[in-house]
């Protein structure tokens, strides 16, 4: 269902440069988990689109399906969504963006839509370059069919139901880099100072850029993979009770010093550890990022931050010589060559 | 000439048919085609039909024109000439010829070929062509153009036709000129000095063809979103549909580039996969632009839940299928009409969509640019139906005509001066009672007439419902759109006999062409058919009332399981003994004498003999 806020707009209200207040960017009440992180996202997107004076009605939002693709529900009421199939959200967005370039492309898609069932369209859209800010609300794990593990997932993890995850994660953002993203970052739903930021560089970067958001699934995927005792399960009793209950959370925040490590707490006392880029790390070179993924990943630590970013890229619309007008707004007389033309043509033929 | 005939050789003006057999990858396709487009230009009907292997160089391939001062198009079966510059296959293609043909072979090697019973013509192709060209290359593809050269006093194709082929055909490449005419004289020569001439068959210049042109159907598709407003363009290349793409791009590539700017005005993208291509082209409609895509069989199969989606969240979309022998891989590079069901139904749920079925390249173009028109007004996905034959081969047709008054129609779409006028707009809202609601696209209103698209059951806002009263209502108004939709499609064709209480005749497509000369072959004998072509799916009154005033009626079909048969039985309750099936699916084009020879025997109760 659908749900819509009361629209309560009290006089004080912080407005930006077009007059309008936080509250004209949300959208409809989210019906996901109480905790989850993909609201947290949603909230840092409204943030962004609210500091850098978006007007919502130019903006397009496009998801696939699961738990992430829902989110677009769930801000800026005044956008065109589009919900669209499994995994296929890239096409999508690439007819759209072809169509008309003037809006802004918003892609928000999980883990499980875009390195499994739709890796093939996600590699594509970066590839051709689509302007696009796509979010990747990544969980390691299936919500809506109940905690299957998803193809980010670490090796080493467990799911819910204590069962070992058997193959390696796929890593998005190295992806994306040697496929030919020119904004690459990665963050995690819990730290707004960090991703606000990003998410505005994103939108203001023009060619495909990554936000590869780690956002734990509390419901699924909230469990300390290292144990499967007894103790877990007392402790975490409204989860297991029932396979399909969902236990009630807080919103995972944490707030950390620039340039350090630290590990974060969630709910059931699993750990994320997170690393924020170094101030000397040039975020333009493709190979030293790629090497920083690498060695982090392999120390078992998460770096986030601007990992990658390429401002010389040509968008797929300049690739193809579009016009700066965008086909959705020629007309007949621009579009068909007329009688005179076909009867040219019909002689070429005869 | 060796080996006397021992039997009548065949006479015949302007009506034969000549097989060329070659190996793919030699050149042979542009010689060929020339050939046949000099018959065409002394106004004499030709159906020409490539069959190619599903190969790039080295497997037989073979270029058959059926010339019918009648204008009969269909394919006729049987050869009457061969041209058989294929060793491998010598042994099949000397022995489909009909008695008393001609064969004409490249005698460089000798071959006898125990035939008694056929003129054999013999002419040393490479030799000659090795004697006057150095190079290798030349060599072997000049062959081709020395057999056309022969040809010409052989059968007497007017030599001026030819020479100004050639000149057309080198324009911008004026250097190739010279060799080719050198090939063409290399070939007509050698039959002036050694061979007798002309053959009993021969042809000769008739004014039959004033307003027609020479185009394959994807030509005339391509051409047809050119003319219908398609600014874009998604595909991933699948025989025998890619051609479609291509001809989009060629026509738009000069038709379509701003002359101030320089830039496109349109977009052709080459997709990673089907899904993609079809995904991208929905996008592209959901944001206002005509956008298509192309394919065949298969990539229905791989684009069957987006359709669904365009569907149930009523986006507009043209898809062309160029249907190919099925199913599976089956036979790519031959045809068959057997999608039928799998694009009237395509995607889980309950999902029916609106089908065009073009009989020939005249109608792809016209229903081409008419299916963005259709797709737009009833916001859903519009197929238009070609298979092979229709699609990879050149037709005599009508030539083309545009109605420069005509406008595009965009459909119920609300601008931002609607939208002021408005308290309450809802994307799903059946405002008029026709099953067609109001969209908007994306950027069109500060704050109204945003909506969420969605594939998931949605109530009259656009909004996520698990109400199963709401959802049967949506499912229930879009029954009420497709009824609008039988009446905004092309009608079907109806020709009635004289005779009264006559059977019926449905059929569709590319069976056009051998149907119209099935049906003089049957009045020849006495039997007299009402005919039906079915030109689109819903099927409107029309159809309904031919199908309830006939008795006994044929379904002919390029199928095994008589799919537009079942289509007809599903969606009318239409009784089974009624409608008697009469397929042909080896891939070939369908034969008149095949459907004359069944329909006569059925009527009749006794066999045809032709």
């Amino acid at each position: 269902m659908s749900y819509f806020k009361p629209i309560n707009k009290h006089p004080n209200l912080e407005k930006n440069k077009l007059g309008l207040t936080r509250r004209d960017y949300e959208g409809g009440v989210s019906t996901l988990c109480a905790g989850c992180g993909h609201d947290s996202i949603s909230a840092c997107i409204i943030e962004a689109c609210f500091r850098l004076n978006i007007e919502a009605y130019k903006v397009a939002k496009l998801s696939g399906i699961g738990c992430s693709s829902k989110a677009p529900a769930y801000f800026l009421n005044a956008s065109h969504g589009f919900n669209s199939v499994h995994g296929r959200m890239p096409s999508i967005a690439t007819g759209a963006n072809c169509a008309n370039e003037d809006l802004l492309y918003l892609g928000v898609s999980g883990d499980g839509d875009s390195a499994s069932i739709g890796i093939g369209q996600f590699i594509h859209a970066i590839r051709r370059q689509v302007n696009m800010v796509y979010f990747v609300e990544n969980n390691g794990t299936y919500g809506l069919t109940k905690g299957q593990f998803s193809a980010t997932n670490d090796l080493e993890s467990k799911n819910k139901y204590g069962e070992d995850n058997l193959f390696p994660p796929i890593d998005l953002t190295s992806m994306a880099i040697q496929m030919g993203a020119s904004y690459v970052a990665r963050s995690f739903s819990g730290d707004r100072d960090q991703l606000v930021p990003l998410i505005m560089g994103a939108i203001q970067h023009k060619g495909f850029a990554l936000l590869d958001i780690i956002s734990p699934c509390v419901t699924f995927n909230n469990h300390d993979s290292s144990t499967k005792s007894y103790d877990y399960i007392r402790n975490h009793n409204e989860a297991m009770g029932k396979t399909d209950f969902v236990p009630l959370g807080e919103e995972i925040k944490t707030n950390y010093d620039d340039g350090s490590s630290v590990e974060v707490k969630l709910h059931d006392g699993s750990r994320l550890s997170l690393e924020k880029t170094d101030h000397n790390f040039d975020p333009t070179d493709a190979g030293n990022s790629l090497e920083l993924i690498r060695e982090k990943n392999k120390e078992g630590k998460i770096i986030t931050g601007l990992l990658y970013v390429d401002n010389k890229c040509k968008p797929l619309t300049e690739i193809m010589d579009l016009p700066d007008k965008p086909l959705n707004t020629l007309e007949q007389d621009e579009l068909c060559p007329g009688s005179e033309v076909l009867d040219e043509i019909n002689k070429g033929l005869s | 000439m060796e080996n006397p005939v021992k039997v009548d050789a065949i006479n015949s003006l302007n009506d034969f048919v000549i097989k060329f057999a070659n190996v793919n990858g030699t050149g042979s396709a542009s010689a060929n085609q020339m050939f046949a487009k000099s018959i065409f230009r002394m106004g004499i009907p030709i159906s020409p039909k490539n069959i190619f292997p599903s190969n790039i160089q080295g497997l037989p391939t073979w270029f058959e024109v059926r010339v019918n001062n009648k204008g009969y198009l269909g394919s006729r079966g049987g050869v009457d000439i061969a041209v058989a510059m294929n060793p491998q296959t010598y042994s099949q293609d000397v022995e489909e010829i009909s008695e008393g043909g001609y064969l004409l072979y490249d005698s460089t090697w000798k071959r006898n070929f125990n035939r008694d019973d056929i003129t054999i013509i013999e002419i040393p192709l490479t030799q000659l062509c090795v004697d006057s060209f150095t190079n290798a290359k030349q060599r072997a593809l000049f062959k081709n153009i020395a057999y056309v050269g022969a040809l010409s006093p052989l059968l007497e194709i007017e030599y001026e036709v030819l020479e100004k082929l050639i000149s057309e055909q080198f324009v911008n490449k004026p250097a190739l000129i010279e060799p080719n005419i050198k090939a063409l004289n290399i070939g007509r020569d050698y039959v002036l000095k050694n061979l007798p001439y002309p053959l009993g068959i021969n042809v000769k210049r008739e004014d039959k063809l004033k307003d027609k042109i020479l185009v394959s159907g994807n030509d005339a598709c391509g051409l047809g979103a050119v003319y219908g407003g398609a600014t874009f363009c998604s595909w991933y290349p699948i025989t025998p549909s890619t051609s479609v793409a291509e001809g989009f791009e060629k026509y738009a590539s000069k038709y379509r580039v701003d002359s101030q700017t320089g830039k496109n005005n349109y977009i052709s993208l080459q997709a990673e996969d089907e899904l993609a291509a079809v995904g991208m082209a929905i996008g592209a409609n959901w944001n206002g632009a005509r956008g298509f895509t192309a394919t065949s069989g298969p990539g229905i199969s791989l684009m069957s839940e987006f359709l669904g989606l365009a569907y149930f969240a009523e986006v507009p979309l043209v898809l062309f299928n160029i249907q190919r022998g099925g199913p599976s891989t089956g036979m790519p590079t031959r045809t068959q009409q057997s999608d039928i069901l799998s694009c009237a139904y395509a995607s889980h749920g309950d999902t029916k969509h609106v089908l065009l079925f073009p009989e020939d390249p005249q109608e792809c173009f016209e229903f081409s640019a008419e299916a963005f028109n259709l797709a737009e007004r009833l916001q859903t996905p519009v197929f238009v139906i070609s298979d092979l034959d229709i699609g990879m081969n050149d037709w005599v047709t009508d030539k083309f005509e545009w109605d420069d008054e005509q406008k595009y129609d965009r459909g119920k779409v609300l601008k931002a001066e609607d939208l002021d006028q408005m308290d309450n707009f809802g994307r799903y809202l059946d405002i008029d009672d026709d099953g067609i609601c109001y969209r908007t696209y994306p950027g069109t209103h500060p704050e109204k007439g945003a909506f969420f698209t969605r594939g998931t059951s949605h109530d009259e806002y656009a909004r996520y419902t698990e109400n199963g009263d709401i959802n049967e209502q949506t499912l229930t108004r879009l029954v009420k759109k497709f009824r609008t939709a039988s009446e905004l499609v092309p009608n079907p064709i109806i020709n009635l006999s004289e005779k009264q209480g006559s059977s019926g005749v449905i059929f569709y497509g590319s069976t056009s062409a051998a149907m119209y000369e099935a049906k003089d072959i049957l009045i020849e004998n006495n039997i007299d058919v009402d005919l039906m072509r079915i030109r689109s799916f819903p099927f409107n009154l029309d159809v309904w009332e031919f199908i309830e005033n006939h008795d006994l009626i044929y379904v002919i079909e390029q199928n095994r399981d008589s799919q537009m048969r079942t289509l007809i039985m599903a969606e009318g309750g239409i009784s089974a003994e009624k409608l008697r099936s009469l397929v042909w699916f080896n891939g070939d084009p369908i034969q008149a004498k095949f459907i004359a020879k069944k329909i006569y025997e059925r009527e009749s109760q006794q066999a045809l003999i032709t």
